[in-house]
């Protein structure tokens, strides 16, 4: 197994009165197919870890290796292609465009991928089929539930073709029932589409569905369990 | 796609975009009208001074002007004449006598410049004829005099009144007729109407011991060719003074001038304030909408292309709004000038300085062109600064907010 994403000591730091050490030296490999799950509590260091292997921000010390690139090399407008070509993101709210429809949404960042238009076609209809939302397909988010709204987010965050998927927290904001069924979904595209997911939690119900739960506490991985 | 998306972020606050839209279209609908408004009433002096007072172009002896003394005659002028109504360009000319003379009734006494005119060719160069209240353009016999009303008033006279009129003659005699009171004019310029009468010019000719026109007053069939014609007709009368009405009444001239610059100045202002309100706006939308723009950058969209997205917003804006002000301005400005605007009421006192209390409001197409290359540039500017503001913005920031 291929190691997707990599870190060497790995530490950001937040200066202040008193330094805060929110991702100090963690030393993280993920490999090919993983669903795992990084989990701690609140202010543990999970966003700030996550962020830092989405590109989305700059270490203190230490590297960030994707599939073999250092992203530190990377110039801003390459993070950003970098997150478009390789990343799909899902966040825990305010994952869509509200002035544009499920259709739209998911069509608006194949567009920027340059993708050809039968080609996103076929693609919204394949992953919405896979979330189970065909028939919301021309509804604005603000009619969908939470939970339809975070499933919209799965399928545009694999709309890309990404390497892996990055959910902070995506459960967050959801009653249980949607968030099983997310994490119905999430597994079954890990499986079928052999994508990799890491997302942050911590909800119990979800930590169990993971495959590895990696354990953070005050910036430090504390334990690294491989179901 | 991006046009979409613009277009749907533009209505997502009906009421605030609409009060902006609103905005966009009241100030420059208001600008246009006024636009409207201040060229009417500049033309409409314009046609005045021409068709009343000066025609298009006037023919001098050099001198002439300078003291009107009698002896300063057009050398030939009855054969010019002949030559310019010859001349497709001209719509008639008409030759003047002028002499700076006393008006005197049994009441009081006033100088005035006293016209000697021939009623056919005069009567087609200007429009004193169709200004008559009272009696007929026309001298009955040779000591009819035609007056203004203001003069009338002045010098308390009615139609029949006796005049003694003074003057100086050629070989500088002093020489008195009496006239009588065949005609009452009176134009929409009070200083005019008070400072001008009119004689036969046979009748004037005789009393000055003159045998030329002072004055040969043309008017034109357009106005465009004034400035070609003018330059036309010095070269052919190098001797004599041609002037057109630029050169005659300077202070119009400047009025055109500096119309257009403070006209400009208006537009902008106005301009200047909708700039401040579209920003003002569009920064709401922008910052309103951080975390959604912070999630677009996160999951890859460029920042030229978040840059473009408000830019298109706002220009969608003013777009929506400007074509709005257009049209109103346009339809007022071209209700209104056939239909004029009465301000008679609120403007007493307007004729004093020659100006019309109907006012027929007029914009050439020139100008809405001006105007909206001006809300291109507006459109433009106001949506640099939100747009900026939204580089600025950095997409961890707005998605640790999330
Ligand atoms: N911009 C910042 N400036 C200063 N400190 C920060 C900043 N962002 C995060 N931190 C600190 O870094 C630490 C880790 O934060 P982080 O958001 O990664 O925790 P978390 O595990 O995601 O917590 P939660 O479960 O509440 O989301 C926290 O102590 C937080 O206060
Ligand atoms: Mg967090």
């Amino acid at each position: 197994m291929k190691n997707v994403i990599e870190t060497k000591n790995l530490c950001k730091t937040y200066e202040g009165v008193i330094p805060i050490h929110a991702v100090n030296d963690v030393d993280l490999q993920i490999q090919d197919d993983e669903f795992t799950a990084i989990v701690g509590p609140s202010g543990s260091g999970k966003s700030t870890l996550l962020n830092l292997i989405g590109g989305l921000d700059h270490p203190t010390s230490g590297e960030v290796i994707v599939n073999g690139h250092d992203l530190s090399e990377f110039s801003e407008s390459k993070l950003i292609d970098y997150r478009l070509y390789h990343i799909g993101f899902v966040f825990q709210a305010y994952n869509l465009i509200p002035v544009l429809t499920v259709r739209e949404n998911i069509e608006f960042i194949m567009m920027l991928q340059k993708r050809k238009k039968e080609d996103i076609k076929n693609r919204i209809h394949e992953l919405l089929e896979e979330v189970d939302l065909l028939d919301k397909i021309n509804k604005r988010p603000s009619e969908l539930s939470g939970g339809q709204q975070q499933r919209v987010a799965v399928a545009r965050a694999l709309a890309t073709k990404p390497e892996f998927v990055l959910a902070d927290e995506p459960t967050a904001n959801l009653d249980s029932k949607s968030a099983s069924n997310l994490l119905d979904t999430m597994e079954r595209l890990n499986k079928e589409e052999s994508i990799t997911f890491i997302f942050s939690t911590h909800d119990q119900r979800v930590i169990d569905r993971a495959r590895r739960v990696v354990t953070l506490e005050d910036g430090k991985i504390i334990s690294d369990v491989q179901k | 796609m991006m046009f979409k998306i613009s277009w749907r972020n533009v209505w997502r606050h009906k009421t605030r975009s609409l009060i902006v839209i609103l905005a966009i279209a009241v100030g420059v609908w208001a600008g246009i009208f006024i636009l409207g408004f201040y060229m009417g009433i500049m033309d409409q002096r314009i046609q005045d001074v021409i068709k009343t007072e000066v025609s298009h172009v006037q023919i001098h002896h050099k001198l002439f002007t300078q003291n009107y003394h009698p002896k300063f005659q057009i050398k030939n002028s009855r054969s010019i004449l002949e030559d310019l109504n010859h001349d497709a360009r001209v719509k008639r000319a008409s030759g003047r006598n002028v002499s700076m003379v006393m008006i005197a009734s049994a009441n009081a006494s006033s100088g005035v410049k006293l016209i000697g005119v021939n009623p056919d060719d005069e009567s087609q160069v200007t429009v004193i004829k169709d200004k008559v209240l009272e009696g007929v353009y026309g001298f009955q016999n040779s000591n009819s005099i035609i007056v203004s009303r203001k003069l009338c008033d002045k010098l308390k006279l009615k139609l029949g009144s006796k005049v003694v009129v003074t003057m100086q003659s050629k070989s500088n005699e002093l020489t008195a007729d009496a006239f009588r009171v065949s005609g009452i004019y009176k134009t929409s310029n009070t200083k005019y109407d008070e400072a001008t009468a009119f004689v036969q010019d046979e009748k004037l000719q005789t009393l000055l011991e003159c045998d030329d026109y002072h004055e040969i007053a043309i008017l034109l069939n357009s106005n465009d060719d004034l400035d070609p014609f003018t330059t036309y007709l010095s070269g052919k009368l190098p001797d004599k003074s041609v002037e057109s009405w630029k050169d005659l009444v300077p202070g119009m001239r400047y009025m055109v001038e500096t119309a257009d610059q403070s006209l400009g100045i208006i537009m902008w202002i106005i301009l200047l304030a909708l700039v401040f309100g579209i920003i003002n706006t569009m920064l709401m939308a922008v910052l309103e909408r951080i975390r959604e723009i912070g999630m677009l950058v996160a999951i890859g969209m460029s920042k030229i292309r978040v840059f473009f997205m408000i830019v298109l917003e706002t220009v969608m804006l003013v777009s929506v709004g400007a074509p709005i002000g257009m049209l109103l301005g346009y339809i007022f400005i071209t209700y209104f000038g056939s239909h004029g605007i009465d301000l008679s009421i609120v403007s007493e006192g307007m004729e004093e300085f020659g100006y019309a209390t109907i006012v027929y409001p007029t914009l050439d197409f020139s100008s809405y062109i001006k105007v909206a290359t001006q809300l291109v540039v507006l459109a433009i500017v106001s949506s640099i600064y939100p747009a900026w503001r939204t580089l600025q913005l950095k997409a961890i920031d707005a998605i640790r907010k999330i």
